[in-house]
């Protein structure tokens, strides 16, 4: 209906198929840690940059917003921090978080 | 500029309904957002009841697996419709669907058998905040997997073309967002228990 | 049953019932919202009145107990949800398209459902009365008082049902405004020439859509632990009653804003016209605007300073608090400025504009003094509050709202409503709001605790209360004033012309009322007062050129809503086959609405 340049640029099968590839990696190694008993201690951080990454890369390429206008990116990233902060806050205020 | 052009302007060059459905998973993040940190700020409180040693890892790592490849169905399913390729828009539209409905499957088994060993919504917060949370996630999935059906049966009528790649779209936006939102919950909930 | 689309050249579309039923026309709708927001208004008035007549002294028995907490919950959330919102959403409907430059919403018929959604949760929430059971928890509805154990009766239920519709409706016409203002303005409309009444309410659209699916997750909670016995507000399961509390404030600061934005984008109209003046720190503004909707989403806890959150956190809100209201601020330096050294006209919109910067100021400051954590130990849960909001919400919103519907009546309706009347209706209102809010400050810091039905002679306040009520019946009157204007103004049909204040924005460009197409021709803009500036744009044609294509009429928005309705009846009562019911009508509803032929 309005225009044609947000279609260009689109990410070949292949491309899609080695994103799949890594997130199923991604997953298996998220998984592996889990069962690691000398991680525990760092078992959070490690598996939230493991979680991180499937959810930057599902968003960016089979969501398409690394090919698209910023505009979509805004509107997604924005509501997007302002749940972190505020689960963020919520979970310092109720002592989740270094308490 | 004329007005049959103008009928169709937008300040943005971008087409309306793709900026509101990108705007509603902007809502729907503080809508999981909400959800998923009373999971968290509940974490460890529960009074009565089994709590995390219930849940099963390996299987809910193969849902996973499979809500995964789901959305690399979908995305080939939108690939094929852009290119006005029927057969395989068909086939890999009804692959998401499916893998959608499994992964649903996985967890009515997970939620029978917790209720089974004594989990319920009632039994503790964590009873409440997991079957809510991941409750709202599986209504999600399934209202995606209706609206995928939905592109199948309009696929086979016909009414599918490349000139409606937007619809396609927007529903493998929603697909992926679903997912994401699962990846998020798989490992607040399941791994770092 | 297909929708045809039309080719319209006349300017209304139907007299019948079925047209308005149908309609997806913004200006149809935006009508419809602005007389169902007025009638629930004055629901909402009269609730304050018997409110006001039972503490018109002390040890009152006029009203018991269990009704006195039925009207202020009913008060308060009508007046927020049935009333505020909705006048904001008239003019978002009616005016913001004329605006830009466009010719409807970018989803019409997305617009009609949030309307017939609204009507519905409405009347569902009011339909309350009719079984005794109205809310009677507050309109904040503190947990664990709305638990089942100590709520036992429909009462919650309709309150926390009816918000979840409203709520959905807020959504829809949140993703639906933004999309317009974003991507439907008129060439050469760029954002920094937008007039401030579509900024404010495309920032309010923003707080809109993140903040309501907060609300709609605390309401599920509280849904689920009373018909569902969950434990997510349950203090015997371990559960924390202040999730609650901040999951509704979480919504409920931005809602506020929510409230007031709107307004000032009105009064932000109102001051430069009858100043003959453009608005000063256009920019500063727009920008102050922003940060207020940024800031609004770190103050909430400064509502819960009293539940022992700790000095850490009542630093951090009283801190954030403060702050916000630097950005506030800034925009009333901002309106005196436009007027120094304007030519100023005291013409009813202009007096109400002025009405709202005085009050609001009054209700800023009293805000100020609750910011501060410990000052704030004394004066929450007393009057002293109920003064800041009414100052804030009546001084400042509905104030701005008025300046809003003197202003654009003669756009809407192409006819005037009368100055003398207008006059009166101000005066008493402002007479009458100072006589009912001001003592508050005084009663509360003697100690009168906010919803208690009855007070002892002994506190003092007796006095105050009586000022008090008369100044709320004097403000009834003023609503009066404003009713006989319309009906007076009506008969005498003074015409008002396209531009009768003499304005500098687009809508004043076309007809009063506009055509159904608004535009004959999209105008090309070329700066950011169209009217005023001295760059020429191009004048629009009486007459279209061609034929405009408009979208016909559909009823699948409001029968969605109606399915929606069936939904909540159906959880009300809790029986499933009503809900399923309800479900259905809703899938039917919005498989037809996909798949209709209607084009935009």
């Amino acid at each position: 209906m309005t225009e044609h340049t947000e279609q260009q640029g689109h990410p070949s099968t292949a491309t899609y198929l080695i994103i799949a590839a890594i997130l199923t990696i991604i997953t298996l190694v998220e998984v592996g840690v889990f069962y690691v008993p000398a991680l525990q201690g760092v078992m959070a951080p490690i598996l939230l940059s493991l979680s991180s990454a499937k959810f930057i890369l599902v968003v960016m390429f089979f969501m398409h917003l690394k090919q698209d206008h910023t505009l979509f990116a805004a509107i997604f990233t924005i509501p997007l921090l302002l749940a972190l902060s505020v689960a963020t806050a919520l979970m310092l205020l109720f002592g989740v978080l270094l308490n | 500029m004329s007005d049959t052009a103008l009928a169709h302007y937008t300040s943005t060059g971008l087409d309306s309904r793709k900026i509101a459905f990108w705007t509603f998973l902007g809502s729907e993040c503080l809508l999981f957002g909400t959800l998923i940190t009373t999971y968290l700020v509940y974490h460890g409180k529960s009074v009565a009841g089994p709590t995390t040693e219930i849940l099963n890892i390996p299987l809910t790592s193969v849902s996973t697996f499979v809500l995964l490849m789901s959305s690399l169905a979908m995305v080939l399913a939108l690939a094929a419709v852009t290119r006005g390729d029927a057969l395989f828009a068909r086939v890999w539209l009804a692959t998401t669907a499916l893998l959608g409905s499994m992964f649903l499957g996985f967890q009515a088994y997970e939620f029978t058998h917790f209720v089974h060993e004594g989990l319920t919504l009632q039994t503790s917060l964590f009873g409440s905040t997991f079957f809510v949370l991941t409750g709202f996630h599986g209504g999600h999935v399934f209202i995606g997997v209706v609206w995928l059906l939905t592109l199948l049966v309009r696929s086979f009528q016909g009414k599918l073309g490349p000139d409606k790649t937007l619809q396609v779209e927007l529903s493998g936006l929603y697909w992926h967002f679903v997912d994401v939102v699962w990846i998020v919950i798989f490992t607040v909930v399941y791994l770092l228990r | 049953m297909t929708s045809a689309a039309t080719t319209i050249q006349a300017s209304s579309v139907g007299v019948t019932v079925w047209s308005w039923i149908t309609t997806t026309d913004h200006k149809r709708i935006g009508i419809m919202y602005g007389v169902t927001a007025f009638v629930f208004f004055l629901f909402g008035g009269l609730e304050a009145l018997l409110i006001r007549a039972q503490l018109m002294k002390p040890a009152n028995d006029l009203i018991d107990a269990e009704t006195f907490n039925q009207l202020f919950t009913m008060h308060g959330t009508t007046m927020v949800f049935l009333a505020i919102m909705p006048l904001s959403a008239a003019f978002f409907n009616y005016i913001v398209p004329l605006q830009i430059g466009a010719r409807d919403v970018a989803f019409p018929r997305l617009n009609a459902f949030s309307f017939w959604l609204f009507l519905a949760g409405g009347l569902f929430m009011n339909a309350s009365f009719l079984v005794g059971a109205a809310p009677n928890g507050g309109w904040f509805g503190y947990a664990n008082l709305t638990s089942t154990q100590f709520s036992p009766g429909l009462n919650i239920d309709f309150w926390l049902i009816g918000l979840q519709m409203l709520g959905v409706a807020s959504i829809a016409a949140g993703i639906n405004f933004l999309v317009t203002i974003v991507n439907l303005r008129a060439p050469g409309m760029r954002m920094m020439r937008m007039p401030v009444f579509t900024w404010m309410t495309l920032i309010t659209q923003f707080l809109v859509v993140t903040a309501f699916p907060v609300i709609t997750v605390a309401l599920v909670f509280l849904m689920f632990d009373r018909t569902f016995g969950t434990t997510f507000y349950s203090v015997a399961a371990g559960g924390d009653v202040l999730l609650w509390q901040h999951l509704f404030w979480l919504f409920g600061h931005p809602e506020v804003y929510i409230l007031i934005l709107p307004a000032m984008g009105m009064v932000s109209e109102v001051i430069p016209t009858f100043s003959r003046k453009p608005l000063f720190g256009y920019a500063i503004i727009v920008y102050s605007g922003l940060l207020i909707a940024v800031l609004g989403w770190g103050v909430w806890a400064h509502h819960m300073f009293a539940v022992g959150m700790g000095p850490v956190a009542d630093a951090v809100f009283s801190s954030t608090t403060m702050l916000i209201a630097i950005p506030t601020g800034v925009k009333i330096f901002n309106w005196m400025a436009t007027m120094w050294g304007g030519k100023i006209s005291f013409k009813t919109p202009m007096l109400f504009a002025l009405g709202f910067v005085a009050m609001f100021v009054i209700g800023g400051l009293s805000g100020v003094m609750h910011s501060s954590a410990p000052t704030d130990l004394q004066q929450t849960d007393t009057y002293f509050v109920v003064a800041h909001i009414h100052y804030v919400l009546y001084g400042g919103a509905i104030q701005g709202i008025f300046s809003g519907i003197y202003y654009w009546w003669p756009k809407m309706t192409g006819w005037m409503l009368n100055e003398r009347w207008g006059k009166a209706h101000f005066w008493l209102s402002l007479i009458g709001m100072n006589l009912a809010f001001f003592p508050m400050h005084f009663i509360g810091l003697l100690g009168m605790p906010r919803r208690i039905y009855t007070y002892d002679p002994v506190l003092g306040v007796g006095a105050m209360n009586l000022v008090s009520t008369i100044g709320a019946f004097i403000i009834g009157l003023s609503v009066i004033a404003f009713v006989i204007n319309v009906f007076y103004s009506r008969r005498q049909r003074v015409e008002a012309g396209m531009d009768p204040w003499g304005a500098a924005t687009l809508e004043w460009s076309i007809p009063s009322p506009p055509p159904r197409y608004n535009f004959a021709a999209i105008p090309e803009v070329v700066s950011r007062l169209p009217r005023w500036s001295d760059t020429e744009m191009k004048a629009i044609p009486a007459e279209p050129e061609g034929e405009i294509h408009m979208p016909g009429g559909s009823y699948w928005p409001a029968v969605t809503a109606v399915g929606i309705l069936i939904l909540a009846v159906g959880a009300l009562v809790t029986k499933l086959p009503i809900v399923l019911g309800g479900v259905a009508v809703v899938v039917v509803g919005i498989y037809a609405w996909a798949f209709e032929p209607f084009e935009m």
